[in-house]
């Protein structure tokens, strides 16, 4: 079986997000990148362990974006994925999903494990477009997997429990908070990275773009703290109540 | 042409957030002159009363119980169906249980734009729909744009208020063919502990009271769980805690864990961390107990007081009980 392992690049989870050209861009200039926590700490992770425990003949992450991402899968590649595939193109989540789609079905991958949702759009959609474009089982927000043979198992935080589930390949699995653990790369791996195979693939043109954002807003935040006495609990629970109106 | 809504299977009962996005399609369909179906899988003859009083001009009415909330699949070949037999151009789902998973599997079928987790009512300018989201973890909203001839949209929970219309829609007994050969199968569930006893889902819970280091030991969530339940609030936690075993992982709410808008988060002993603000920040009103006056929180926080969690938090626990006598 073999692995893909589909990762964004997101601005650092403590980048300033500012926005120019009339707030219709992201800001660039100064933010450092990173691979969506999601994709690499969980996702990435769980498959590398697959591959250890000799459940996976191989792990390769694919990235659909320009060339200046590269650092960001040489990343990946440190953290111990065997070889990465970039999309040289960039869109929204149908637009990358349907790369991704393609991507796996020609190379027989036959199970696709990235982040629930990346920290920058939070749709969390891309891992069920992947699923509905290849017409695979999907199992969304999977805190443990493991593979028994052409078997997975799997579990699933769902309406106040847990779902134990199962399910042949083809598959794609989205991760969440549980999976696995962030690992560190070391020297070694960052050596390995930089002569691991990357391969640049040109886009399917059977995956339009289909949205668009016209601007964006910064948050506003919220207007002065109100403090008070902790001798006059009495006044918060008044003001959540009559001027709040939360309680 | 019609809006169709997704009503998930939850046991037979009907979600807040199904019928938030029933109210939503009603709304939408109000502003481009269509109406609205509901395409309910698995709901008992209350929850249909309750999404015909949210605005829905017709039911589907789906009562098939090979057809599990797990099989996102089969769930997404059902509303495929209803999308044929509607002649349905735009889809509204909840951002929430199965809908967040069904909607872009559709999506990808229909060839249709998605837009997920939108949190107000859609501009319609043309044949386009010009939707809100939230972006960069809270931190920015963007407005997109979408055109496709089909579209879709999900529902961020708690973002808009359900809808009192009081119709009488006719519910149709719908009955589409799926293949649940080979899908993903539920093998078992097991109920969290916390919610046996009668505790409130996390991300349903419209009032959340969440503990940090500052709790110093999970000996001491005693006055988290306290306060909790004098409210009827769900407890939630900061990721230090999660990751030290002081709470279970589903309490950790943030960045990387999971993001909540209630109406009232209480965040006691949490500094307020930008990763763990990106989580809290669409709360509607933010309270904050902290001891250290340079608690970043205080600055993202709509009351807060400064002092000893471990005097204030009993002390806020009895005010409340006072007021719900």
């Amino acid at each position: 079986m073999k692995i893909l392992v589909p990762i964004s690049q997101v601005p650092d989870t403590t980048a300033k997000i500012s926005f120019i050209n009339n707030d219709t861009t992201f800001n660039n200039a100064g933010v450092t990148f990173i691979i969506n926590p999601y994709d690499e700490w969980y996702a990435l992770v769980r498959a590398l362990e697959l591959k250890e425990a000799g459940k996976a003949e191989k792990v390769t992450v694919i990235h659909v974006g320009p060339t200046e991402n590269e650092p960001t899968i040489r990343k990946a590649l440190a953290i111990g994925a065997d070889d990465a595939v970039r999309i040289d193109g960039d869109g929204d989540s149908s637009f990358v999903a349907g790369q991704i789609a393609d991507y796996a079905q020609k190379n027989d991958y036959s199970l696709i494990l990235l982040g629930k949702e990346t920290i920058s759009y939070n749709s969390a959609a891309t891992a069920g477009l992947v699923a509905g474009f290849l017409d695979w089982n999907f199992v969304p927000y999977a805190t443990k997997l493991d593979v028994n043979g052409n078997t997975i198992s799997l579990e699933q935080e769902m309406d106040g429990g847990v779902n134990q589930l199962s399910s042949p390949l083809p598959l794609v699995v989205s991760a969440a908070k549980g999976m696995a653990l962030q690992r560190i790369p070391n020297m070694r791996g960052i050596m390995a990275a930089r002569t691991k195979p990357l391969q640049v693939v040109t886009p399917s043109t059977d995956f339009p773009v289909y949205t668009k954002v016209e601007s964006y807003t910064p948050a506003k935040g919220r207007t002065a703290c109100v403090m008070i006495s902790e001798d006059n609990i009495d006044e918060l629970v008044d003001l959540l109540h009559t001027k709040a109106k939360v309680i | 042409m019609s809006v169709l809504v997704y009503i998930e299977p939850h046991k037979g009962n009907i979600k807040k957030t199904s019928l938030e996005a029933v109210s939503y399609a009603n709304k939408l369909a109000e502003l481009i002159s269509s109406n609205v179906t509901a395409l309910a899988i698995n709901i008992s003859d209350e929850g249909l009363k309750a999404i015909a009083n949210a605005g829905a001009d017709k039911i589907l009415s789906v009562n098939n119980e090979s057809l599990s909330a797990t099989n996102i699949k089969a769930l997404a070949e059902v509303v495929n169906s209803a999308i044929k037999e509607e002649n349905a151009t735009t889809i509204i789902f909840a951002a929430d249980g199965t809908g967040s998973s069904v909607a872009p599997y559709v999506a990808a079928k229909q060839k249709a734009g998605i837009i997920a987790g939108t949190i107000d009512f859609p501009i319609i300018d043309g044949n386009k729909l010009i939707v809100q989201k939230n972006v960069f973890s809270g931190k920015a909203t963007a407005l997109y744009s979408v055109d496709t001839a089909i579209k879709i949209i999900t529902l961020t929970p708690n973002s808009i208020q359900i809808s009192n219309t009081k119709r009488s829609p006719n519910v149709i007994s719908f009955a589409p063919t799926f293949d649940a050969a080979n899908g993903v199968v539920l093998k078992s569930f097991k109920i969290d502990e916390d919610i046996a006893k009668g505790g409130i889902p996390l991300a349903d819970a419209e009032l959340v009271v969440s503990g940090g280091r500052g709790l110093k030991g999970p000996e001491n969530w005693g006055i988290v769980e306290d306060l909790a339940h004098a409210l009827g609030a769900a407890t939630a936690c900061s990721r230090p805690v999660a990751d030290a075993d002081w709470r279970p992982h589903h309490e950790h709410v943030g960045q990387t864990g999971l993001a909540i808008r209630p109406n009232l988060y209480i965040a006691i002993g949490i500094s307020g961390a930008i990763q763990h603000l990106a989580g809290v920040n669409g709360s509607k009103t933010i309270v904050v107990i902290n001891n250290d006056p340079e608690a970043p929180f205080f600055k993202n926080a709509d009351y807060g007081i400064l002092g000893d969690a471990f005097k204030v938090v009993p002390k806020l626990t009895e005010a409340i009980k006072k007021l719900r006598i």
